[in-house]
């Protein structure tokens, strides 16, 4: 049956123990999952698949014609969180939010940081993220990163690592909505019995928390919209998505205009005042007047309204310093700096080129590490080490050596895995975890449950949606009986 | 304007009025359709029955063109299948799913996924050769089209957002009803005014049903004669497919739209005047005077009003007209 030559090989297994017996966490789900009819979990697949494409859950592809999105590929068999471990997660997640918001802050002020020497002045200088023009904003309640989807991976040691932060525009909560949606029109009776963590109050709260954080000037009810590339980038069913689920309108570049230092929007009836943008646009093409000048997605003007104050932007533009992976390697030491305390969750090791010796142990080790560009998301500029060619391993060697400061490399890690339906019967496959957290001026929250994206090729530890990537439903458990 | 309305960008109104205008575009193609392929099973070998079906969209010489003679075969393809042509069945959807998706935010789940649904299915059912296309899968895309009116009526706030629908919806009912009647009429009268012949009440059969009025008529005229016909499809007050009736639907909504607003509209006062001569208009009156020349102009003003609205109320605006130090917004 399903399960008949399922092996956990050398890897942790996120529903099964080493010896092949089950976690308690997962008990149930495996009954439900060993009770199913002949050909029944096939079916929901297909069914699941039909109705995302039904109901546009899609992404586009650049360089495809109009009208073909594709579906970024589900698996019914969810991944498991219990309550003790996920409580944990959520302060780890917490405490380092925390800490990168003082960061950033720090940066684009007084730089206290660097003066203590606790990181190198050069290393900020030097990343392609940093924006010297924020120099001295105060975004209102002095947040920076009101929305960040942390990657979190487990590795064959059981511990959980986080692998990147993800600040600027982190993208996938309409899937973690969407899947927990499909699971329940699709395959209802594996919730029984099991006390899963709602999802659906995300987009409420993502209003709220962007409501909460309007220009102190703001005396109405703030006025929020999204900002929109538009319909051909890749996430704009995502965009759609939150603004509709928020009951905010959705707005492209061209929809808005600044004037005298205030952001209107254009509605049918003349100019309308905008205070909160969360914008979905990258810095570079956010506002041509600072950033990129050949950006036509962008509104020229706004970041000038936002340092006046008149309109906030989340997440806060120069947000992305604390996403180069250079940077990254530093997280604990902020933790520790600002915070005065230890990371509870750990950092993945990592090697900076642009240290002699460890560019001496990269290089010698190629074909074991996983080497990244600095600035690079999505899993471009990224070699697998053990997957790699020699041909492959020598081109990154030229690259290292030809800029140095803009590569880190890591252990492979030995992604834990997941069952997952692959043909007529399930086989692990790896997985990563990226869960959602929100900051507003009540404090930080973190959405129980998140993306679970998974490789769906044999062996490949790339779970990007660009790379042959699907993703899982994520469940968190509430604390009792089964949770824990 | 209604207080509970949330303020509507100008691009997003133009959207849902196109993705409306679309939409109602595909579903009177696929009727025109329908009602041809079971025609020519009544009908004498000899008659073709295809070219006026292309006369009725306004798109001989791009035809002539493309696929020389009007055959079922070409005529489908060219309706129904073409890509390349902006007005074809699949060309409608398409856009009108693009505009649907433009606007995904402000419409109900369910309206979107009607509208993709719609277009994945025909876009599977079109695949095929034309020959093999059937009148069931135009019949399916009319029943679709009316369900889409269903769901946006039941699941959407009738706001200023659905008013845009309405406009949009009712405009292009007006101007497709106006095209068929005036290529069907002058097609159709010679034989209805000399020696009248078995297929004459046959062929105004397909005019009405061409606008799903078929069964209405007979109600409210009985017999059918060429200008019981023009009166039902120009003026019946109560036929949701005449003209009068969608431009009077049309204002409706338009004023509706102008509520919000203090500004003078040149939309708003071309189509109310179009409005107000419909309800006073006679059906004598208007075969007397011509009813060719009489559609023609009528097909000119809605054009008018699609240009007004565009400037009233789809165009980016200036903020500041009033000072010299204006900021310029690129329209796309």
């Amino acid at each position: 049956m399903l399960f008949d030559a399922y092996q956990t090989d050398s890897f942790h297994d996120e529903m099964f123990h080493a010896d092949g017996t089950v976690r308690p966490e997962a008990r149930l789900l495996l009954e439900t999952l060993q009770s199913l009819g002949e050909g029944h979990l096939q079916r929901s697949q297909h069914a699941a698949e039909r109705m995302l494409l039904q109901m546009g859950i899609t992404f586009n592809v650049y360089g495809e014609a109009a009208g073909t999105e594709r579906i970024f590929p589900f698996d019914l068999i969810p991944r498991i969180v219990q309550a003790k471990e996920w409580e944990r997660m959520e302060r780890g997640l917490v405490q380092r939010i925390r800490a990168l918001n003082a960061f950033i802050d720090d940066i684009y002020h007084d730089q206290k940081i660097l003066k203590d020497k606790v990181i190198p002045e050069e290393v900020i200088r030097s990343a392609a993220s940093y924006r010297p023009q924020i120099h001295g904003i105060n975004p209102p309640g002095g947040v920076w990163c009101h929305i960040t989807g942390t990657d979190l991976i487990r590795h064959g040691d059981g511990e959980l690592y986080v692998l990147e932060d993800n600040l600027r525009v982190p993208s996938g909560v309409s899937y973690v909505l969407g899947n927990r949606d499909l699971m329940k029109r699709t395959f209802p009776e594996v919730f029984e019995g099991l006390r899963v963590r709602p999802v659906d109050d995300y987009p409420g709260n993502l209003l709220e928390t962007l409501q909460s954080l309007a220009p102190e000037s703001c005396e109405d009810k703030p006025v929020v919209v999204l900002l929109t590339p538009g319909m051909y980038n890749s996430a704009y069913f995502e965009h759609t998505f939150l603004a509709q689920k928020m009951g905010i309108p959705l707005v492209q570049g061209s929809d808005l205009i600044v004037e005298d230092g205030i952001v209107w929007m254009q509605t049918t009836h003349g100019p309308r005042r905008v205070d909160v943008i969360y914008r979905r646009i990258d810095d570079d093409f956010l506002d041509p007047d600072i950033f990129r000048k050949d950006s036509l997605l962008g509104v020229p003007g706004i970041v000038d309204a936002y340092r006046r104050g008149n309109v906030t932007l989340a997440n806060a533009p120069g947000n992305g310093v604390a996403d180069d992976k250079v940077i990254y390697s530093y997280v604990p030491d902020m933790i520790r700096y600002y915070e005065g305390e230890d990371a509870i969750i750990p950092n993945v090791p990592t090697y900076l080129c642009w240290r002699d010796s460890d560019r001496q142990h990269v290089l010698q080790n190629l074909d074991k590490l996983v080497v990244k560009a600095a600035n690079e998301a999505g899993g471009y500029g990224m070699l697998v080490g053990p997957h790699s060619t020699k041909a492959e391993q020598d081109d990154f060697a030229d690259r290292i050596n030809a800029n140095p400061r803009n590569y880190i490399a890591q252990p492979t890690l030995a992604l834990s895995r997941v069952p997952t339906l692959i043909g007529d019967r399930l086989e692990g496959r790896h997985v990563d975890l990226r869960p959602y957290v929100l900051y507003g001026r009540q404090g930080i929250r973190v959405l129980p449950g998140g993306l679970t994206r998974v490789a769906l090729r044999k062996g490949s530890l790339v779970v990007n949606s660009s790379q042959g990537g699907g993703s899982k439903d994520t469940w968190v458990l509430a604390g009792g009986d089964n949770g824990n | 304007m209604a207080t509970d309305s949330r303020p509507l960008l100008s691009r997003v109104a133009d959207s849902l009025y196109w993705m409306a205008r679309y939409m109602e575009r595909a579903e009177n193609v696929a009727r025109l359709l329908e009602v041809n392929l079971h025609l020519q099973l009544d009908l004498p070998l000899d008659g073709n029955q295809w070219q006026p079906l292309i006369d009725a969209c306004g798109e001989a010489p791009l035809f002539k063109k493309r696929y020389g003679e009007a055959t079922q075969e070409t005529v489908v393809a060219f309706l129904a299948q073409d890509r390349e042509y902006p007005n074809s069945i699949l060309s409608c959807l398409l856009a009108a799913r693009e505009n649907a998706r433009s606007v995904r935010e402000t419409i109900p789940s369910e309206m979107y996924e009607h509208v993709n649904g719609i277009y994945l299915r025909v876009q599977e059912q079109y695949a095929k050769p034309a020959e093999e296309l059937s009148p069931e899968v135009f019949r399916d895309l009319r029943l679709s089209g009316h369900m889409f009116q269903g769901v946006t009526d039941a699941t959407m706030s009738h706001n200023e957002a659905w008013h845009f629908v309405r406009l949009g919806r009712q405009m292009e009912r007006a101007d497709k009803t106006s095209r068929l009647l005036d290529v069907k009429y002058f097609m159709l009268l010679p034989s209805a005014t000399s020696v009248g012949t078995p297929y004459d009440d046959l062929l105004w059969s397909a005019v009405l049903k061409s606008a799903s009025g078929f069964e209405m008529y007979r109600q409210t005229r009985g017999t059918i004669t060429p200008r019981h016909v023009a009166g039902f499809l120009v003026l019946d007050h109560d036929f949701p497919r005449s003209i009068r009736h969608s431009i009077a639907r049309a204002v409706d909504s338009l004023d509706v739209i102008r509520a919000g607003s203090n500004t003078q509209y040149e939309s708003v006062n071309l189509l109310g005047e179009l409005g107000r001569e419909l309800e006073e208009m006679e059906v004598d009156t208007m075969i007397r005077s011509g009813l060719h020349e009489f559609l023609d102009s009528l097909q000119l003003r809605l054009n008018a009003v699609g240009a007004a609205l565009q400037r009233d109320l789809f165009a980016l605006r200036q903020l500041k007209q009033t000072q010299t130090q204006t900021q310029t917004v690129g329209a796309d």
